[in-house]
């Protein structure tokens, strides 16, 4: 059993203060979704977790397991169970998504620092990668029971992918390396419904007990598929409420203008 | 294209790989210090070489002597001829089995990897070794097919006929000053006939490395591929390093008949003491096509620029180079495709990358003559800038003469990119590792054209270049 704690959580660009004391905290087993209007500062909550060095944390601290995770670099976060799903996974031309994976997972579980370790140098380059055999299988195994088509294997990295296509290859990025927690960006955004589909099996599958979902999203549409344990309305970079379903389908309802009324900075002046 | 299992394979082989490293071999003759017409003399005298290249050797000297320098490019200013051996002869003659090779040379080779690769991969292995072919083997197949793989010396020898039919046809001795060098004291580099109708299927292989202080490497070779025959030539270097300037000064030329192709492939990691300056030129005739991939990681200065003269109509011209300039180099390469004749195409892709204030120099020149009517060309270059400090500059010539053709210019600078790095790097990938494969993909559709064992090479390399790049 795992925790993800954000406590207090400010963080500005440029002197702009974006998250505004963000406190929330995710378990193992858990699907929590984070819901909000665009330009709430959801997404700059996710890139922070993940470790995007665009942004400066002034005030207050993320943990995984007790262990703040904020000098941690990106690749070291990953390292210790955060996964981050984008909203828009950027492509990387002329590396393929089967190459790309293998040095993911190789990094991940520890094969490339056994390997340092054992031969002090670090020996010849490419040497310290999970066996190629192994990898392969797992990977065939996985794009099957997640409904990707095996060509990705030897594609570019989302380039030239629809928004589908790219969406799908996160869910499958996240499959292979198996993380205690997923933040998931807008995973749902611009997906037809058969996209959607996929992308929400998916996540169902992988929403076992070891393993926490952090579900960021403007629409009530995802949670049709994935059925979340709590929902929190973000608003104006916090966290304003926390409860069961039930909230989602009450912001359905009365929409985010009633968001704006109950908690927006105006309404507290007023 | 090669399987899973060649490429595991292959890793075991480059295990030994490593550069930098040089075998003491004592060389059996050598030339004094420095060029004069007693050098040409005893180098003439010491192949035994017909009256008619002994002539052309000195009138090459002379016009080596009264050509300038060039005023553009990169920095010669550091090459004293004076300075160079221009002739050294290893050991004598020319091993056909791997059994006469000498044992200290063999070393220096399995440290290359040659003789697992060739197993595998190689049909037929020219190594020079100094200025002087050593091994030579060809796969018996293509022999009685009457395909030609020699030394050039040898070549020389066994097929006088047809040297002397070809040789300074495609580059003349006055085609700039180090075409003009390279044709006064050439030693080695490859002959490969191959005959009408006849495909060679599998790569010609040639290693060729410097191995003596202050030795310039001047190998001369020529390519003839009759009607409708193919080849593929790959060539690849690693040199050791030294304290003092090196010259490496080849010559190739490539004559591709009616309907024939040929492929050449270089991959130059010479030491970064080097001045590698090289002349390449292919004749593609009718429906002829002509592929140069060119891939500069070493050397201190290289100007080098792959050229195709389509001289029949259809044929097509193809230019991929790669040029990765770090810390003190400076790699000024392109290409050159001459349109002569209707309907021809060519295409030039390059892509270089500079880091620690490496220079790489795109230059080209698309040429569309008289004539050339319904013509074709594409060019795009595209340079990746690893800091502030490196440099990339393009110098693109063009020159049409014929209207009713299609040409086409691309050209693009960038950095690596922020966004890239961190969603590689959120995928547990290190920062060194994440921009090493940013490049890695950037180079991605040349490296893809090469030879297995040599893409493996090359993403190893740059992977080397790129250890501790990224701040």
């Amino acid at each position: 059993m795992s925790v993800l704690e954000i406590r207090n959580l400010h963080a500005s660009v440029e002197d702009r203060e974006i998250l505004k004391g963000v406190n929330l905290t995710l378990r193992s087993g858990e699907i929590h979704a984070l819901m909000g209007p665009n330009g709430s500062g959801k997404s700059t909550l996710a890139y922070l977790i993940a470790g995007h060095p665009h942004y400066v944390v002034t005030e207050g601290d993320i943990l995984v397991d007790g262990e703040s995770v904020l000098e941690m670099e990106p690749d070291e976060r990953t390292k210790v169970g955060i996964f981050l799903a984008f909203q828009y996974p950027v492509a990387v031309p002329g590396v393929s998504v089967a190459n790309f994976l293998r040095t993911a997972v190789s990094n991940v579980r520890g094969y490339t620092a056994q390997k340092a370790v054992a031969e002090g140098r670090g020996g010849v380059i490419g040497s310290n990668l999970m066996p190629m055999r192994e990898f392969r299988k797992e990977l065939n195994d996985k794009m099957k029971e997640f409904n990707v088509d095996p060509s990705f294997a030897r594609r570019y990295l989302n380039d030239g992918f629809s928004g589908g296509e790219k969406k799908r290859t996160e869910v499958l990025q996240m499959a292979m390396l198996g993380p205690k927690f997923a933040i998931m960006d807008e995973s749902d955004s611009g997906l037809d419904i058969d996209a959607l589909r996929v992308v929400s099996d998916g996540i169902n599958k992988l929403a076992t007990s070891d393993r926490g979902f952090l579900l960021i999203t403007h629409y009530q549409r995802l949670l049709n598929y994935v059925k979340p344990n709590y929902v929190s309305i973000f608003y104006e970079g916090r966290v304003v409420m926390t409860g069961g379903p039930e909230v989602a389908h009450m912001l359905e309802e009365k929409g985010y203008g009633w968001v704006e009324r109950e908690f927006g900075s105006e309404a507290v002046v007023a | 294209m090669a399987t899973q299992s060649d490429l595991q394979a292959l890793e075991g082989v480059k295990e030994e790989y490593e550069y930098g490293f040089h075998d003491d071999v004592k060389p059996v003759f050598k030339t004094e210090r420095g060029l004069n017409h007693a050098v040409i003399d005893q180098i003439s005298d010491q192949k035994n070489e017909p009256q008619w290249m002994r002539e052309f050797r000195h009138q090459a000297l002379d016009i080596f002597f009264a050509k300038p320098m060039p005023g553009w490019g990169a920095d010669l200013s550091g090459i004293n001829f004076d300075e160079i051996y221009y002739y050294l002869k290893p050991s004598s003659g020319s091993g056909k089995s791997w059994d006469e090779v000498p044992e200290n040379i063999k070393r220096t080779f399995d440290r290359l990897g040659i003789p697992e690769a060739e197993r595998k991969f190689l049909a037929g292995v020219g190594a020079q070794y100094d200025s002087e072919v050593i091994y030579h083997s060809l796969r018996e197949e293509w022999e009685r097919q009457g395909v030609v793989f020699l030394d050039m010396d040898s070549g020389l020898r066994e097929h006088e006929e047809i040297v002397r039919e070809y040789f300074a046809t495609v580059i003349p001795a006055a085609d700039n000053k180090f075409a003009a060098l390279n044709s006064a004291v050439w030693s080695g580099g490859s002959f490969v006939y191959v005959p009408k109708g006849i495909h060679v299927d599998i790569p010609l292989q040639a290693y060729f490395r410097i191995n003596a202080e202050n030795m310039g490497q001047f190998e001369r070779t020529l390519i003839i591929v009759e009607e409708g025959a193919s080849v593929h030539y790959v060539e690849g270097c690693t040199a050791p390093i030294y304290s003092s300037n090196s010259l490496h000064s080849a010559v190739v030329e490539i004559i591709i008949k009616k309907g024939a192709r040929c492929r050449y492939t270089t991959i130059q990691n010479w030491s970064t003491d080097v001045y590698n300056l090289v002349t390449k030129r292919a004749v593609a005739y009718e429906g002829a096509t002509m592929e140069w991939i060119d891939g500069n990681l070493g050397s201190k200065v290289t100007m080098k620029y792959p050229a195709v003269y389509m001289m029949g109509p259809k044929a097509h011209g193809e230019i991929l180079s790669i040029a990765f300039a770090g810390r003190g180099q400076h790699q000024d390469a392109g290409g050159k495709v001459v349109h002569g004749a209707p309907y021809t195409s060519s295409k030039i892709v390059s892509k270089s990358i500079s880091k620690d204030g490496g220079r790489a120099s795109y230059r080209g020149l698309l040429k569309v003559g008289k004539g050339a009517h319904h013509s074709k060309s594409n060019v795009v270059c595209d340079a990746l800038l690893l800091d502030e400090a490196s440099r990339s500059d393009t110098y693109p010539y063009i020159e049409i003469e014929e209207e009713q053709v299609s040409v086409g210019h691309e050209a693009s600078v960038s950095k690596i990119g922020e966004e890239q790095l961190f969603y590689l790097m959120s995928r547990g990938i290190g920062k060194d590792e994440a921009a090493a494969m940013i490049v890695g993909g950037f180079i991605e559709p040349l490296v893809k054209e090469l030879p297995m064992e040599y893409a493996v090479e090359m993403n190893r390399l740059i992977q080397l270049q790129m250890e501790g790049t990224i701040g």
